[in-house]
């Protein structure tokens, strides 16, 4: 009998590979990188690879770090990322890479507090110094005053924070950087860091797990991890004094508050952005393409991917709780978009 | 070439080929260590042996060390099979001496299909379920009480070594439980019916019996059920807090070796940082190598111990 479950797993495993072959012939984009844009990026190579049968996407969901190393040795045809190369990190490129926003995140903090609906106002000293360690419970006076509406209760802050390595915590603490002087002295910024207090959560879930299960808790997670999971999320007063909420539209606002200033090479943190409606935290997302393809067919693939991505691709962004970029932002992508060449021509 | 091949061909093509299989092993466990070695030399460089002793782990600054680590590594088994061992023996003992016939099928089934559950279901299950329960049942009473006792000092949060130990402790049962029954069954019944025979109650018999004959066997259970818990990763991570502190009190979150190489792998970007992760691969790997060789040795001298006490 099991010798003959051998024969059949054989049998399976000869069939699993001529259908994989077949399945090769189309051309293949390997790409790697950015876990928190991957539910995007699987909606856009399934939908682009409907309408366009000739090529195919093989993402790697394995996290910015390992999209940088990746596109770096040249293994894959792009790589994609949350927190923007460091100029250090560029040197070891073999060539000019272009960083292409594709999609717009923000990060949220929610918290469990019975008695204290959705909305609870913070603002960014608060934020850091109940992660600093210094405010630690919730009656504090500076949260008190900033919510007269409700009584706030007399119970310890229990922070929960990442205890992976991820672009949510990067751009967090990011944030926390920007905006607080203690923080940036003591903590700094980074995909992990080391936290003053708090407990790790492994992954999204891991810190909505925390927060869930804790009464007094609060946490960061993406903005679409909090609103499928319905849990409460704080206001944050924003650079111009407005307490916004976050949504899509704050996020957008706020790529839009830095459309002005955006630099060429659109490596540029969107946090503590300008503007009335934005969302202090919120992020860029990026593609990781070489300016110089080695390919000629698969460079214009990508391009004509990424040209697609930038304008059908971000209809599809809100229904899967991402921001779209917004209409400045796209219009300079675009012409990004014409820099990456083939041997000295362009494959727009 | 000693041995009768008697010059047969498909025998010594045989034994070459199988002795082939033999030293692939032990060639990939040295090519293991080589790695590993390798790619530890920048951490090893920079911090050498104040590593295994420093308390910071800060990615920012990239100054490392494995202390919390390894102390919540140790500190989670160990407390897992102080729980875990006791039970699984019991209930090895009752199912195999004490069950009716009807029961001990099922029990025993069940228990060891513990076994087959993806740890991370453990890590989800312990998310959800057992540190809740734990917290508002076990901890939060004993806090109020025994505070002032440093293993179960400072504030509640749930998540905690004490959580890790807990559930490691349910994850290494069924491996303790299935090995210490396969032992217990090899007792001669003639012995056991000595005992009876000579006025012994049953407790007595057990306990008489699995003295002289059972401990080395249930000390070997109890190494196989660290040697999980050490490596466990999945399951811990979801439960331990991940806190790089090597605290005392059992309420705390900690870390572990394991978990941490999981959790900032993949986004591990500078050399210093991703080569201190493999130091701690390195770390775990040595462990776990001399707690078997250890238990190897001490497991021979239980072994000459209990024949000659016969």
């Amino acid at each position: 009998m099991k010798k003959f479950y051998g024969v059949l797993a054989g049998v399976v495993a000869m069939f699993a590979a001529v259908s994989f072959a077949s399945a090769a012939d189309p051309l293949t984009i390997n790409g790697a990188g950015a876990t928190f844009p991957y539910p995007l990026y699987s909606k856009w190579f399934y939908e682009y690879s409907n309408a366009h049968p000739g090529v195919r996407f093989n993402y790697q969901s394995i996290g910015s770090g390992g999209g940088i190393k990746q596109i770096t040795a040249g293994t894959v045809n792009f790589g994609a990322t949350d927190a923007p190369m460091t100029e250090e990190g560029m040197k070891k490129l073999p060539g000019a890479i272009l960083h292409i926003p594709t999609a717009l995140g923000a990060v949220v903090p929610v918290y469990n507090l019975d008695g204290v609906p959705a909305g609870l106002k913070l603002t960014s000293d608060i934020l850091a110094g109940i992660y600093l360690g210094k405010i630690t419970r919730w009656n504090d006076p500076k949260i008190a005053e900033l919510n007269k509406t409700v009584t706030m209760p007399n119970a310890d802050i229990v922070v929960a924070h990442r205890s992976d390595g991820s672009g949510t915590t990067d751009i967090f603490t990011n944030y926390l950087t920007t905006v607080n002087i203690d923080w940036r002295a003591k903590v700094g910024r980074g995909p992990s860091v080391n936290w003053p207090v708090g407990i790790g959560g492994k992954g999204n879930e891991g810190v909505a797990g925390v927060v869930k299960q804790t009464p007094g808790a609060i946490g960061y997670v993406e903005l679409a991890y909090a609103k499928q999971n319905k849990m409460k999320v704080a206001s944050l007063r924003n650079k111009e004094g407005h307490f916004v909420a976050p949504t899509l539209e704050a996020t957008s606002a706020a790529a839009a508050g830095m459309a002005k200033s955006m630099p060429d090479d659109f490596r540029v943190s969107l946090v503590d952005a300008p503007g009335k409606e934005s969302w202090p935290i919120s992020g860029l997302t990026w593609i990781l393409v070489y300016k110089d393809q080695a390919d000629a067919a698969r460079g214009k693939a990508i391009v004509q991917f990424l040209k697609w991505a930038i304008r059908d691709g971000q209809k599809m962004e809100a229904a899967l709780d991402y921001a779209a970029l917004p209409k400045p932002v796209v219009e300079k992508v675009d012409k990004a978009l014409k820099q990456i060449s083939f041997k000295g021509k362009s494959l727009y | 070439m000693s041995r009768k091949t008697g010059g047969n061909f498909k025998d010594l093509l045989f034994e070459r080929t199988t002795g082939a299989f033999a030293f692939l092993v032990l060639f990939l466990a040295v090519l293991l260590f080589a790695v590993l070695l390798r790619e530890s030399l920048p951490a090893l460089r920079k911090f050498g042996g104040s590593f295994l002793v420093t308390g910071t782990w800060d990615p920012v600054l990239e100054k490392f060390g494995a202390l919390p680590f390894i102390y919540g590594t140790i500190v989670s088994s160990f407390l897992a099979i102080l729980i875990a061992v006791p039970l699984s023996v019991g209930a090895a003992i009752f199912i195999n001496e004490y069950a009716p016939p009807w029961m001990k099928t099922p029990v025993s089934f069940l228990a060891e299909l513990l076994a087959a559950i993806p740890s991370v279901i453990y890590g989800l299950w312990g998310i959800f379920v057992l540190v809740p329960v734990l917290r508002d049942v076990f901890m939060k009473p004993v806090a109020k009480y025994l505070g002032w006792i440093p293993l179960f000092k400072g504030p509640v949060y749930g998540p905690s070594m004490l959580a890790a130990g807990v559930l490691l402790s349910i994850m290494i049962i069924p491996f303790i439980l299935s090995v210490s029954r396969e032992v217990l069954a090899t007792i001669p019944q003639r012995q056991k019916e000595a005992v009876l025979s000579l006025g012994g109650t049953r407790w007595e018999m057990i306990r008489i019996v699995i003295g002289q004959h059972c401990i080395p066997g249930i000390f070997g259970a109890t190494i196989l059920g660290l040697g999980r818990a050490l490596g466990e990763t999945m399951a811990v991570t979801m439960v331990i807090g991940n806190r790089p502190e090597a605290i005392l009190s059992l309420f705390q979150p900690g870390y572990s070796m394991a978990a941490v190489i999981a959790n900032e792998f993949t986004e591990a970007v500078g050399d210093v940082y991703l080569s201190s992760l493999v130091l701690i691969g390195l770390i775990l790997f040595v462990m776990t190598l001399a707690v078997n060789l250890a238990a190897k040795w001490i497991l021979t001298k239980m072994v000459a111990r209990a024949s000659r006490g016969i």
